[in-house]
């Protein structure tokens, strides 16, 4: 396995080339969304139901963090603004509440429609820079996102706004219900797993990756980088949104917090610590992020301290995150 | 005037540092035409300005008929403009032949297509194996290009200007790093190039360049200072003087 590459600290800022996602990967990410499905019964079986709740915010999280990966571990963008797009799709669910509609669909689509338009226009001045400057632009997008939403008095402002309930779905209350929240959750994971893994490994996806590895080369043989990242920043944008949708209906509760640069940071930590560029690894650093805030908040008020040590040791000390992890326990490349 | 790429009084500046410093030629279809010139002479950054990885100061640069003087390096690679690179530039994670057939795939159809995986597209993989089996790597195919011994490297590299579909090949020192043996396959493989691409070849070793090319400039801080046929080349006093390091 000396193949596997390194995942140092050092190369956060210049993605380095991880394996396209493997045999290792895939198994990896089959495994972890069977162990998804069988969550609710275990959890009612020992008597914890309210593990459904966290794991739906853990699988959408999971979400957000696969979007990223095509960015950042695939088109080797690293944008520091993700979590607006959270925040432009959990605010598709209460602005489009306001006005009566309560379609947890067409709410998807609106987000789904305002996120990628939000992509399109910043994507395509952001990356007319690149490096660290691509990381400054897109922060400040973010911090756009963020103050816009702030300022927006009918909703809240900075304090946001409850839900009234839940979207519905095919005019019904259907996702009132937790377990079937989790479950249409999941699927939605499911099918941006199945989804991202069959763009990456397309025509499309191999031009990202090849700019990701070497651009000049893939200059040298006739591929102009932006039209390829830029659609690939869209997509990203429009699965995020989606996952902000999904993300206000659990937390019943919408607020510019959803979209500050301390959460875009976070989401970057996810990728990272599961491995960028295998998509497994965003599920995986999603569940590793968020299990351990968790457990860590439940042991100790100093626990910022303890988790930032543990990230600086994973990361250090896993080849390739997570993911890597994986890949030496099911096999490596495809 | 019939030249395929023409090359009028091109120049390019770092600070005081004249680089290219008013080079004029004109390359025949069908021509193997070598550049010499001692470490730091400007070979490279010539290269980098005709295959439009770094803008010219001033001059001009046609290729088969059209003034591409302006044009991007994606833009020129797609009127069949195309390069090596000294520094093995490769997609060290790809597979060799997918190294190749995404030189291939760069100029069949759209690559916004999203659904069907690229690797199994047999008409891309098809063309890359000629390509391969041109350089001989055909047995590579299948290995990470990355664990490719340097020699390897350097017919991939080539095997990958092929797969664009140029007519003229702007190779920038091919046999860079490479042994004796190694070396000896890859002129080998120039000599069968040459029956089908015109060649820009960037050289040091001077038996590969005598025995391939049927033209040779000797480039010196910038300047051509000289052009010919290989005898004559070799026979010039200033060129003895300036290159050959020998007295005049
Ligand atoms: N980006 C640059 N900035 C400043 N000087 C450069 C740059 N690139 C090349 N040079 C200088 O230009 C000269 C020619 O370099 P190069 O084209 O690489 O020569 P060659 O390929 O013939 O060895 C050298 O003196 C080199 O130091
Ligand atoms: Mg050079």
């Amino acid at each position: 396995m000396s193949e596997t590459t390194l995942t140092s600290a050092a190369d956060a800022a210049s993605p380095a080339r991880p394996r396209l996602a493997g045999r290792g990967a895939l198994i990896g990410g089959i495994v972890l969304l069977a162990l998804f499905a069988v969550l609710p019964p275990a959890a009612t079986a020992m008597g914890d139901p309210f593990l459904v709740v966290t794991a739906t915010r853990i699988v959408i999280f999971a979400i957000a963090a696969l979007s990223l990966d095509l960015v950042l571990g695939y088109g080797a963008m690293v944008s520091f603004g993700h979590a607006a797009f959270l925040g432009f799709g959990a605010y598709a669910v209460v602005i489009l509440a306001a006005a009566g509609i309560d379609d947890l669909l067409l709410q998807s689509l609106a987000a789904i429609a305002g996120s990628a338009l939000f992509a399109l226009v910043t994507g395509a001045i952001s990356l007319r820079t690149k490096g660290v400057y691509f990381i400054m632009i897109t922060l400040a997008f973010g911090q756009m996102a963020y103050f816009f939403f702030v300022s927006l008095s009918a909703f809240g402002g900075d304090d946001g706004r409850t839900l009234q309930h839940r979207s519905t779905l095919f005019g019904a209350p259907l996702i009132e219900n937790d377990v079937t929240f989790y479950y249409i959750a999941l699927a939605v994971l499911a099918a941006a797993f199945v989804l991202l893994r069959t763009v990456v490994a397309s025509r499309f996806g191999r031009v990202l990756r090849g700019t990701r590895d070497n651009r000049v080369r893939m200059q040298a043989i006739g591929f102009a980088p932006f039209g390829y990242q830029l659609t690939a920043y869209v997509i990203a944008g429009a699965l995020c949104g989606l996952a902000g949708v999904l993300l206000a209906n659990q937390t019943e509760f919408v607020s510019p917090a959803f979209m500050t640069w301390q959460r875009s940071g976070e989401l970057i930590v996810m990728v990272v610590l599961g491995g960028m560029g295998t998509l497994t690894g965003a599920i995986a650093g999603a569940v590793g992020f968020l299990v351990l805030e968790e457990v860590l908040s439940g042991l100790t008020e100093h626990w910022h301290i303890v988790f930032g040590a543990i990230i600086v040791l994973l990361v250090l000390y896993t080849r390739g995150g997570i993911a890597g992890l994986f890949s030496r326990l099911f096999g490596g490349r495809a | 005037m019939s030249a395929l790429l023409s090359i009028r009084d091109l120049r390019k500046s770092y600070g005081a540092l004249k680089v290219t410093d008013g080079i004029s030629l004109d390359v025949p279809a069908g021509e193997l035409h070598a550049i010499i010139g001692p470490n730091g002479a400007g070979k490279t950054t010539f290269i980098h300005q005709l295959s439009g990885s770094l803008k010219s100061d001033s001059g001009a640069v046609h290729f088969d008929g059209a003034d591409i003087t302006r044009l991007s390096m994606v833009a020129r690679v797609k009127r069949g403009l195309a390069r090596s690179f000294q520094i093995t530039s490769i997609l060290d994670g790809f597979s060799v032949l997918e190294n190749v057939a995404t030189a291939v795939q760069a100029r069949s159809g759209s690559s916004f297509r999203f659904l069907t995986p690229a690797a199994s597209e047999t008409a891309l993989n098809a063309e890359a194996m000629e390509a391969l089996a041109r350089v001989n790597l055909a047995d590579r195919a299948h290995r990470q290009a990355g664990t490719l011994s340097h020699g390897e490297k350097r017919q991939l590299e080539i095997a990958i200007a092929l797969a664009t579909g140029a007519k003229m090949l702007l190779l920038d020192e091919p046999l860079a790093g490479t042994g004796h043996e190694e070396g000896a396959i890859l002129i080998d493989l120039m000599r069968q190039l040459k029956s089908t691409h015109t060649i820009m070849l960037i050289e040091h070793d001077m038996e590969a360049v005598f025995a391939l090319a049927d033209r040779v400039s000797v480039l010196v801080y910038g300047k051509l200072i000289a052009t010919g046929d290989p005898a004559a080349v070799r026979a010039d006093p200033a060129v003895r003087a300036a290159y050959l390091g020998e007295d005049a």
